[in-house]
């Protein structure tokens, strides 16, 4: 990060959010961490902007008298392209949040704003901002096909969430190795309403900045689809439908979306062309869901996309991952595939999430020996907890 | 608040990555009843798609007839290898030309069920039935 404090612009036409901000922020903004400027309106809020180069990031209201939030964020880039954005909402607004992820917003945080999570929620667009800009400072300096393999690298690392749930009633664990010449898988974790947890994983094809960009597109719409929707398969059928608005270098991308109910412990997944996740019992024995039959995402519009539902015992851990994982060669050409991911775990029964997690590295480590990795390797673990009582 | 340290564990590239020859995939053209079919045997990966992709095109801008992929000496085709076909597919359909794969091996017919790319682009088993359907 730079040594000057991240400039935020707060947009909001109620006066008690200011002092409210400057006062739970102030142990940051006096160790020069973070700096305000507050405007009331979309109209002044472009006011500030054009004043101010030096503002990182604006958090915007919605609902807001002569320029509202959304108009705001269809603005800024013609200001700044640079600029990141997070609006603030009410809870159950899906409507304005969805529109407003499609209008580029990076990020959201709803009402009554939860002050922890607004630092986390910052912190984490500052460093995405951190990395696009020493992404687009590298990008002018490309001289050769491996450069701009490592700006599709950071780009791909700086959307991967790297704070892990563990709650009372289910933990999670991802990871993902990136490999040199190829860069496209990610994964996310996206808290819906009711305690429920939304996982994916996901695979673009081909590599570099082009893939990056269709891979940071992909997880924005997703981000965005699954708070408008309550069944993974609308998600991934509005997903695919918006990316395959613009997309004439024929790229794609493999998902398995899956939302977790830990009140009923009902795990109601879709996979768009993405290989089926595996649920691993308490004793080591696993089995393989079954594959919902979708087309990967950006192939073609208006396909259906069905999902499936299954109900976890509470010893269960399910494990989703990319392809990197099973088609790992060893030097003598041979796959680590399924069967042998299925005996690592018999041998090994789940503990937790990051044990099982790193398990499955090891394992995959181990096989490939010296042979390099020419795939991504992503895995995510997620388990059933007891609930306290 | 430095998540990089938290993450510093697992963070780490697990494998020493080295780019893997272009080499590995050889394409064979010939003209069949009205198609042009490409018997492409050894990997389509990462490495290579950019070339096969250009072979391709250049088969298409070049006939009027169908074109069809024989994947039975396949052993290997990547997400970047598959985005080819897709590309090919869609120019073709643009121009009103036939398309089909054909003879694909286990574990490639697996890739393309996963991928529900058979939903999407003509899968036939043999050679004579991928030429037998273009000509239809």
């Amino acid at each position: 990060m730079t040594d000057r404090p991240c400039k935020i612009l707060v947009v909001d036409d109620e006066t008690d959010l200011e002092p409210l901000v400057l006062q739970r922020m102030r142990r940051s903004i006096r160790r020069g961490k973070y700096e305000f400027v507050f405007a009331h309106n979309g109209v002044e809020a472009l006011e500030r902007l054009n004043e101010d180069e030096g503002i990182d990031m604006v958090l915007s209201d919605i609902n807001m008298p002569q320029m509202d939030g959304l108009t705001l964020l269809e603005q800024i880039p013609k200001v700044n392209p640079n600029i990141r954005s997070v609006i603030i909402s009410a809870y159950g607004d899906m409507k304005n949040i969805r529109t407003a992820m499609n209008r580029g917003a990076f990020d959201f945080v709803t009402k009554p704003v939860d002050f922890a999570d607004l630092q986390v929620t910052i912190d984490r667009t500052m460093r995405h901002l951190m990395e696009w800009r020493a992404a687009l400072a590298a990008r002018d300096k490309l001289v050769s096909l491996q450069n701009e393999l490592d700006v599709a690298s950071k780009m791909q690392q700086s959307i991967l969430p790297r704070e892990f749930p563990q709650r009372d009633d289910y933990e999670v664990f991802a990871n993902m190795a990136p490999a040199r010449n190829v860069g496209g898988d990610f994964y996310d974790l996206l808290q819906l309403n009711d305690g429920r947890i939304g996982l994916a994983v996901a695979d673009v094809s081909d590599k570099g900045v082009p893939a990056a960009l269709f891979m940071m597109s992909t997880r924005t719409l997703l981000k965005g689809a699954a708070i408008g929707h309550e069944g993974p398969g609308d998600v991934l059928r509005e997903v695919n439908d918006l990316l395959n608005e613009s997309n004439e270098s024929a790229m794609f991308v493999t998902v398995l979306y899956g939302v977790y109910d830990p009140a009923t412990r009902d795990f109601i997944y879709a996979n768009g062309g993405h290989n089926s996740p595996l649920v691993v019992h308490g004793d080591g024995s696993s089995t393989e869901l079954p594959l919902t039959g979708g087309v990967a995402l950006g192939v073609m519009p208006e396909l259906p996309y069905e999902q499936a539902i299954v109900t976890l015992a509470p010893d269960d851990t399910v494990v989703l991952y990319t392809d990197g994982v099973t088609e790992a060669m060893n030097a003598d050409g041979e796959e680590f595939g399924v069967d042998r991911l299925r005996e690592v775990f018999a041998a090994n029964p789940p503990q937790g999430s990051e044990t099982a997690n790193r398990t499955v590295f090891e394992a995959v480590h181990a096989f490939a020996g010296d042979t390099p990795q020419s795939d991504d390797v992503t895995c995510l673990v997620f388990r059933p907890r007891e609930a306290a009582l | 608040m430095d998540a990089d340290t938290q993450w510093k564990g697992s963070r780490r590239t697990l494998f020493q990555a080295t780019r893997i020859g272009s080499e590995g995939m050889n394409t064979k053209w010939e003209s069949h009843d009205g198609a042009i079919v490409a018997t492409v045997d050894g990997r389509v990966d990462g490495a290579n798609a950019h070339e096969f992709q250009e072979a391709l095109e250049a088969v298409i801008k070049a006939s009027e007839s169908a074109v069809i992929l024989d994947f039975e000496q396949l052993s290997y085709i990547s997400s970047a290898g598959l985005r080819v076909v897709l590309l090919a597919a869609k120019e073709l359909r643009k121009q009103s030309k036939q398309f089909a794969v054909c003879s694909l091996a286990g574990s490639i017919l697996e890739v393309f069920k996963i991928s529900g790319f058979d939903q999407i682009i003509p899968v036939h088993s043999t050679q004579a039935e991928a030429i037998a359907a273009v000509n239809a």
